[in-house]
């Protein structure tokens, strides 16, 4: 019998601490996927935050610095400065990167360190328990806005992929989601892009990735991902914001 | 290479860390210590080293954080109010095991304070600065040849201990010219880094940097084990000097930009025959406990003075026989505060 489907040679073989319903898990796989159809393991560093997505090391089998929190693309910039002959990667959450590392990632993409970003955006602080994200969708409840994001008092959600691909420091930038098979492969071969752009030492590269949490949002796994098509990608649409060298 | 040259201390810094070999230097401006960020953009790259003026001092202390987690020789530089937004960087350093080099021209404080010489930030220095139970090196140079040597030693130090270094200097220091020769590197045997990140190829098993410690025991074991390292550093690499003590009935005790008007205050005491000594620590993280605890077995007077309102004082007492008298002279920092050797020698005429 020929076996169609085997665990990537980045991801180590062990059960993942991730609610069920949590996306972490499915954008490690793409993650650690780009890196093995490059031939990049042997050669990579990844750079972990502060969050759900802090056991990092756990799960891929490549080298990894731990970072303080939002601070990992100022760690990636020393190691990719230190290295330049390596793949650095960060992987952050929204309240890492978008609250208290906005000063990190917006200077490392203006300065377009040759590294990727992967931004895993569920509209919450996952580890610490749902509190209020900087992505926290307008009248969503959450720990800390009970009576849902109000506009006024919290400003609007960050809009990061956009935002980014403002700054001429950055080459590729695009949001992607696994909420469907369709957007499974797009958000792949998205997330390899990403990484071509780095092997190419063209630049700074950035996935924002669309993922559900259903523990913190409240809800049963499925319908937390009906809620990424209903509600998130209406109001983060999917697609490339900026492919400055058509890769 | 003994030929003389004629240097601010900052520069000397600056020089010192380039020929120790350092490869990224990562800062932010402030004043008093901008000249060294300005001599290593111009220097550094030469080299084939990396300078990045960052947007922040808590971006500049990562990236050294990231770099020297990849191997390399990796420093900063800063002064008061920077130095405190390093110490989030500084602490995941320490709990990581990192080696590192950070430069403080202490300013004047709380606050903004003001660009004039201070000592009142030994505490932050010395009681590890940041979140968490930890110490780090620090060494306190007192003339710009010492900010040569005791950069180069700092990288060792660092390296060999795996902690981060402090060279903690003030405006005095900084600022200052004197003549140095600057010294080749020494060749102290350094351990491997074999726990860096460099990507699989060059070893076959993952290396993880981190301060995360869950494991059952994980975290009470670090803090032991970096306790033992601590007691280790303080019985090999306490460092100190002692001028006119052989004979001394009394003992001045300062570091520092306070150490150089103290040795001119001495002089003059010993000029009006009074037999006064000083003890200067050079580490002050390990404190030379040892220095203090010899000297104070004969010689009960000491008099500690320092820019604060005192602060190694309480290492001082900690350190000296029990029966000693110990004496302190305080000048907190702000313009027009430097004491003059003549207001120092008033105070060893009173105390004497």
């Amino acid at each position: 019998m020929k076996q169609v489907f085997t665990r990537t040679p980045s991801l180590k073989d062990v059960q993942t601490h991730f609610c069920p319903g949590c996306h972490h898990g499915g954008i490690h796989r793409l993650v650690a996927e780009a890196l093995d159809e490059f031939g990049l393991r042997e050669r990579t560093i990844g750079c972990a935050s502060v969050g759900c997505s802090v056991f990092l090391y756990g799960y891929f089998d490549v080298d990894v610095v731990e970072s303080p929190h939002g601070r990992a693309p100022a760690v990636a910039t020393g190691v990719k400065r230190a290295r330049p002959d390596r793949i650095v990667f960060t992987y952050q959450g929204d309240g890492d990167l978008a609250a208290i590392g906005t000063s990190e990632i917006i200077h490392a993409a203006n300065r377009g360190e040759d590294i990727t970003v992967i931004f895993v955006n569920n509209t919450t602080y996952g580890m610490t328990g749902g509190q209020m994200a900087p992505t926290t969708m307008p009248g969503q409840k959450t720990s800390t806005s009970p009576l849902g994001r109000s506009i006024k008092n919290d400003g609007a959600p960050f809009k990061m992929a956009e935002l980014l691909s403002n700054l001429d420091g950055v080459t590729f930038s695009a949001r992607v989601a696994l909420n469907n098979p369709r957007n499974v492969l797009q958000a792949k071969k998205l997330i390899k892009t990403a990484f071509q752009y780095q092997v190419e030492g063209k630049g700074f590269s950035f996935i924002e990735a669309l993922a559900a949490c259903p523990t913190n949002w409240g809800m049963q796994p499925l319908s937390a991902n009906e809620r990424i098509g209903s509600e998130m990608i209406p109001y983060f649409p999917l697609g490339i914001c900026k492919n400055t060298h058509n890769l | 290479m003994s030929e003389k040259i004629f240097v601010k201390g900052n520069e000397a810094v600056a020089m010192a860390a380039i020929e120790a070999g350092v490869r990224c230097y990562f800062g932010y401006p402030i004043t008093p210590q901008s000249d060294i960020p300005e001599y290593l953009s111009r220097e550094l790259p030469k080299t084939g080293g990396t300078f990045i003026q960052v947007e922040s001092e808590i971006g500049a202390i990562n990236m050294v954080l990231g770099a020297s987690a990849a191997g390399v020789r990796a420093m900063t530089s800063s002064s008061g109010p920077g130095i405190s937004l390093k110490q989030e960087g500084i602490s995941y350093m320490a709990g990581s095991e990192l080696p590192g080099v950070i430069v403080d021209i202490m300013r004047q404080g709380p606050g903004l304070g003001g660009i004039d010489a201070s000592q009142a930030d030994y505490f932050q220095a010395t009681r590890g600065g940041g979140h968490g139970g930890y110490r780090i090196i620090v060494l306190a140079p007192d003339s710009v040849q010492e900010m040569y040597d005791l950069t180069m030693l700092a990288f060792d130090l660092s390296d060999i201990y795996r902690m981060p270094a402090m060279v903690l200097a003030d405006s005095v220091i900084g600022q200052m010219k004197e003549s140095i020769v600057a010294n080749s590197r020494p060749e102290t045997p350094l351990p491997v880094k074999d726990w860096a990140v460099r990507g699989r190829a060059e070893g076959a098993d993952q290396n993880v940097v981190k301060s995360l410690k869950l494991g059952d025991g994980e975290m009470e074991a670090f803090h032991w084990a970096m306790h033992a390292r601590y007691q280790e550093l303080a019985d090999k690499e306490s460092r100190w000097e002692e001028y006119q003590t052989a004979d001394a009935e009394m003992i001045v005790t300062a570091f520092g930009s306070t150490a150089r008007i103290a040795r001119t205050a001495i002089e003059g005491a010993r000029a009006e025959g009074m037999k006064v000594g000083l003890l200067r620590p050079i580490t002050l993280f390990p404190f030379p406990k040892q220095a203090y605890t010899a000297l104070s077995a004969r010689c009960k007077r000491f008099l500690d003075i320092e820019l604060s309102t005192g602060q190694m004082i309480d290492d001082v007492r900690l350190s000296v026989a029990r029966d000693t008298d110990v004496a302190f002279y305080g000048r907190p920092p702000g313009a027009g505060s430097l004491p003059t050797p003549e207001e120092l020698l008033e105070q060893i005429r009173k105390i004497y």
